[in-house]
């Protein structure tokens, strides 16, 4: 059992993580554009809040472990209750660190890479926006607060994706993210409605217990639903078939590339699964490998791609698709601790390799590398991070990424999935290579191209110096055998499963995985190096069938264009407003004429002849009733005489007969 | 005497007046029949005076004053018939109908 | 009840008066000639003043020949020759509708009957003696009575100016520039 304390006050207040990036905002949204800064300051304090606050919490569960939910009722449907509220324990607090050191760092570099731009008070807010929506996700206690968090980051993906949309193509871009994500949304939404209505309760903890004691509510749904999360997980985390919106998602400034594509969004999916572990480990245990194979081929071809691409962001968003698959891969064959241990690791030297791309291309004005070239002397801070980010990345003892991608293969091997193992290994000689290509093609050789070239400004070089010495140590908190701290850190949680233990040093697989990423290293070394100079390497290893299938991304954008695309937009799109133009539209439009009708029948015969004719009557009556008693007023005296005497001859003749 | 015999005749000359009232064409008859009528009044009122017989002599002072006020009123009732016969040349009381609908 | 009546003298001279005066009254609103009419009527307030005298009101009945004879029915004699009232026989003096009037009248005579009957049916008038006296009248009018004769004073007033106001003939251009 996992010894934790409530968190006290610190988790009771943690709901401020999540609200004071809204408020942010909201001060932004109104007064940013009166600021020095135009808001990047208040966006920049509150995410330092946030930080410090996340640093907190993460002690608090470090030292002494922390469970802590809490949840207010906000609105009842029928019977299902919609609940907000917020979590603390140990994945939580992971998560909550990971995006408040990332956006702190990302949002103090974009201050500066954003400075000049056209609409920094809007990116700013978005960015804000974003980063509160991914706190909302990370901190649901239930499904729902989970999808408004989901659904939140996606629109402030596509809004940010698309922050140059002057050009078509970053609209395209903004939209493309946004539509692959909501269809892989199809399924975490199902998912979510069949596990709510089977245990009558979108809570976690209500979930997670029925899945943890093999409740018979979930019997026949939870493998299913286990399928449908983790569809939702492939859109958001860019699996195969889904990837593809992310390579064009770096159409977006690079901070935003570096944050959400890099570091926290993309890991929604990640977290997602991990999160509702006690399902997958337990009684969706038989889906499991459709992950590992879904995770296999995404490290596999998506690192293949990697090696094509002539636009340095376009190498990182590739690289990223493909360590995502080695997280979903690890977390599919049972490897909780792996899978959450390399998404802390890939954040950090991921995200800075995404600020040194910015920075790079901040100085040369181009993303592509065959512009580049020679930039090792020009931008030495530059330079040194990016290398301690790619040997992370590379997984070079002792930097970050070496422990986390040894724990991920030692995982796959010892659950049996040694194909997937395989895969992973040769993944690693692929990021090598790629990585190694970027690398010497960007900063070594001679400058191709004809900017001023410099290194960037403090407040951009300071937060890459930081991450570059995070990309160092972040491993270290997991080092099998010596300081297991992160796998414990995160098993902090109130609904444990079969508990996977933190891998050993497997040394044979170790060793592999090392040397295959060397020998990477070395022949990109050889491939790139020397002749980064006088002609772009890549004609010379032109293999013939297999680059120009990189090079159109296997045809798949071409395939989903043709197939899903194209039939929306031509019959599909002419068939719908064929119906809403004639069948919708005539409905209401005859809605319209018959209340012409009726209104005319009301008023021509309710109202002209009938009610009309009762009020004309009225007023007729009155009319004549006043011309016959006008005839009183004749103007004769003798006759008014007549009357009045008349009158009081009645009146006595009535006092005489009555008293 | 019996009272009754005096407010017989008075009501006889009252009854009279009252017809005469409302069928005379001329003002000046009209005013005619109404002296008529308050003479029948002072009948009464003396003969109501002979019968209680009063200490201070009510009826016979209230005569009096009935017979001053009907001499003020013939006066004023013969200039207003006079102003109407000289605008329009006719003293016919059907003709003196314009204050109507 | 009846044949002690006729035994008082004073009825036969009552009745003698009344048919005077109710023939008189009945000549007054039937005559076609006004000055008819209103010599008509002197008979019929002769007639009264002798009633009057016969009650012992002697002051009020002289009052009534020198004020409604001797003034009044000569304030009409005048009018009627200013107005030009015609004066010739064929004239048609009353309106066509005489029905309604008669009934009223006539339902006027019979309530006034009925109800005089009713209530006085029993009461007697005795004879005044001597009369009444004049500075009886005389005394009251100034003591008990003082007020309506001041009041009746400013009536006399007030049709005495409205009279003369009312018939003076409108010079052109004159009152009008003050």
């Amino acid at each position: 059992m996992v010894h934790a304390t409530d968190g006290g006050w610190l988790a009771q207040w943690a709901w401020l993580i999540v609200v004071v990036p809204f408020l942010a905002m909201a001060v932004i949204v109104f007064f940013g554009k009166r600021m020095p800064r135009k808001g990047a300051e208040v966006a920049v304090a509150a995410m330092g809040f946030v930080f410090v606050y996340a640093a907190v919490l993460l002690i608090l569960n470090i030292t002494q472990g922390v469970i802590y939910e809490h949840s207010v009722q906000v609105a009842q449907i029928g019977s299902v209750s919609i609940e907000w509220g917020w979590v603390v324990d140990g994945l939580s607090t992971m998560m909550y660190f990971v995006v408040g050191t990332l956006s702190f760092l990302v949002f103090t570099y974009a201050i500066g890479y954003m400075k000049g731009d056209v609409r920094v008070t809007w990116f700013f807010a978005a960015f804000t926006f974003f980063a509160g929506s991914m706190l909302v996700l990370v901190s649901a206690p239930n499904l729902m607060q989970l999808i408004v968090g989901w659904e939140g980051v996606g629109l402030a993906s596509y809004l940010l994706i698309g922050h140059y949309w002057e050009e078509k193509e970053n609209s395209s871009a903004g939209m493309k993210a946004f539509y692959t994500n909501k269809i892989a949304d199809i399924g975490l939404i199902i998912g979510a409605i069949v596990l709510g209505t089977a245990v009558g309760s979108f809570r976690y903890s209500d979930i997670l217990d029925a899945a943890a004691s093999n409740s018979s509510v979930l019997v026949p749904v939870a493998v299913l639903a286990g399928v449908l999360l983790f569809i939702g997980a492939m859109g958001k985390s860019a699996q195969f078939p889904f990837h593809v919106w992310l390579p064009d998602a770096m159409a977006g400034p690079t901070p935003v590339s570096s944050l959400m594509h890099a570091a926290t969004m993309v890991t929604a999916g990640v977290y997602l699964i991990a999160r509702m572990y006690p399902l997958y480990a337990g009684m969706a245990s038989d889906m499991r490998v459709l992950i590992v194979i879904i995770g296999a081929i995404t490290l596999l071809i998506a690192g293949l791609l990697a090696i094509v691409q002539d636009d340095l962001k376009r190498v990182l968003a590739y690289s990223t698709v493909s360590q995502l698959g080695y997280m979903v891969a690890a977390l599919g064959a049972g490897g909780y601790t792996a899978g959450l241990f390399h998404l802390w690791t890939h954040a950090f030297f991921k995200g800075l390799l995404f600020l040194t791309a910015g920075s790079i291309i901040h100085a040369v004005h181009s993303n592509n590398m065959s512009d580049m070239g020679g930039l090792r002397k020009r931008m030495p801070v530059t330079f040194w991070s990016f290398t301690s980010a790619s040997l992370a990345l590379v997984a070079i003892i002792p930097f970050a990424g070496f422990f986390s991608k040894d724990e991920i293969l030692a995982t796959l091997g010892h659950s049996g999935y040694t194909w997937a193992m395989w895969i992973g290994i040769l993944g690693a000689f692929i990021t090598a290579f790629y990585m190694g290509r970027a690398m010497f093609l960007t900063f070594f050789g001679t400058y191709k191209g004809d900017a001023h070239v410099h290194e960037s400004p403090a407040v951009m070089a300071v937060p890459m110096a930081i991450l570059g010495v995070a990309s160092l140590v972040a491993g270290w908190v997991n080092i099998p055998g010596v300081y297991e701290g992160f796998h414990h850190w995160v098993a902090v949680r109130a609904i444990t499963f079969p508990s996977f233990a933190s891998e050993g040093f497997d040394v044979p697989v170790m060793l592999t995985g090392l040397g295959f990423a060397i020998v990477g290293v070395i022949v990109a070394y050889v491939a790139y190096f020397r002749d980064a100079d006088t002609q772009f390497a890549r004609d010379r290893i032109r293999i013939p069938v297999l680059w120009p299938l990189l090079e159109h991304k296997y045809y798949l954008d071409d395939l989903y264009l043709a197939v899903l695309v194209n039939p929306i937009k031509g019959p599909i799109a002419r068939a719908v407003n064929w119906t809403n133009s004639y069948i919708i539209d005539g409905i209401v439009n005859g809605a319209g004429v018959v209340a012409r009708l009726v209104a005319r029948f009301v008023y021509g015969d309710l109202d002209q002849k009938g009610i009309d004719l009762a009020v004309n009557t009225a007023a007729i009556v009155t009319g004549s009733a006043g011309e016959q008693t006008r005839r009183l007023q004749t103007g004769k005296v003798q006759q008014y005489a007549a009357m009045t005497v008349a009158g009081a001859v009645l009146l006595v003749i009535a006092i005489v007969i009555f008293t | 005497m019996s009272l009754v015999q005096f407010l017989v005749l008075g009501a006889f000359m009252f009854s009279l007046g009252v017809y005469g009232l409302l069928i005379r064409r001329n003002a000046v008859m009209v005013l005619l029949a109404i002296e008529l009528m308050l003479n029948a009044v002072n009948l009464n009122l003396i003969a109501f005076e002979a019968a209680l017989r009063t200490a201070f002599a009510g009826g016979q002072i209230f005569a009096i004053f009935v017979i001053t006020v009907a001499a003020a009123e013939v006066g004023i009732g013969l200039a207003i018939v006079l102003l109407i016969f000289r605008n329009r040349r006719s003293a016919n009381v059907d003709e003196l109908d314009v204050m109507r609908w | 009840m009846m044949g002690g009546w006729f035994a008082e003298a004073s009825n036969w001279w009552f009745l003698l008066i009344a048919v005077f005066i109710a023939f008189s009254a009945l000549r007054v609103v039937t005559a076609t000639n006004v000055v008819h009419s209103a010599l008509f009527l002197v008979g019929a307030l002769a007639g009264t003043a002798g009633l009057f005298l016969l009650l012992g009101a002697q002051f009020v009945a002289w009052v009534l020949v020198l004020v409604y004879i001797g003034a009044v029915i000569v304030l009409f004699l005048f009018g009627i020759m200013i107005t030009r009232a015609p004066t010739g026989p064929k004239v048609e003096v009353d309106h066509s509708r005489r029905g309604f009037a008669a009934t009223a009248a006539v339902l006027t005579f019979a309530v006034m009957v009925y109800s005089s009957v009713s209530a006085f049916g029993h009461t007697e008038v005795t004879k005044v003696g001597t009369g009444t006296a004049t500075d009886l009248i005389g005394t009251q009018l100034m003591g008990r009575f003082v007020l309506p004769f001041e009041a009746v004073s400013f009536v006399l007033l007030a049709a005495l100016v409205g009279g003369v106001t009312l018939a003076r003939r409108d010079t052109p251009g004159e009152g009008e520039e003050q």
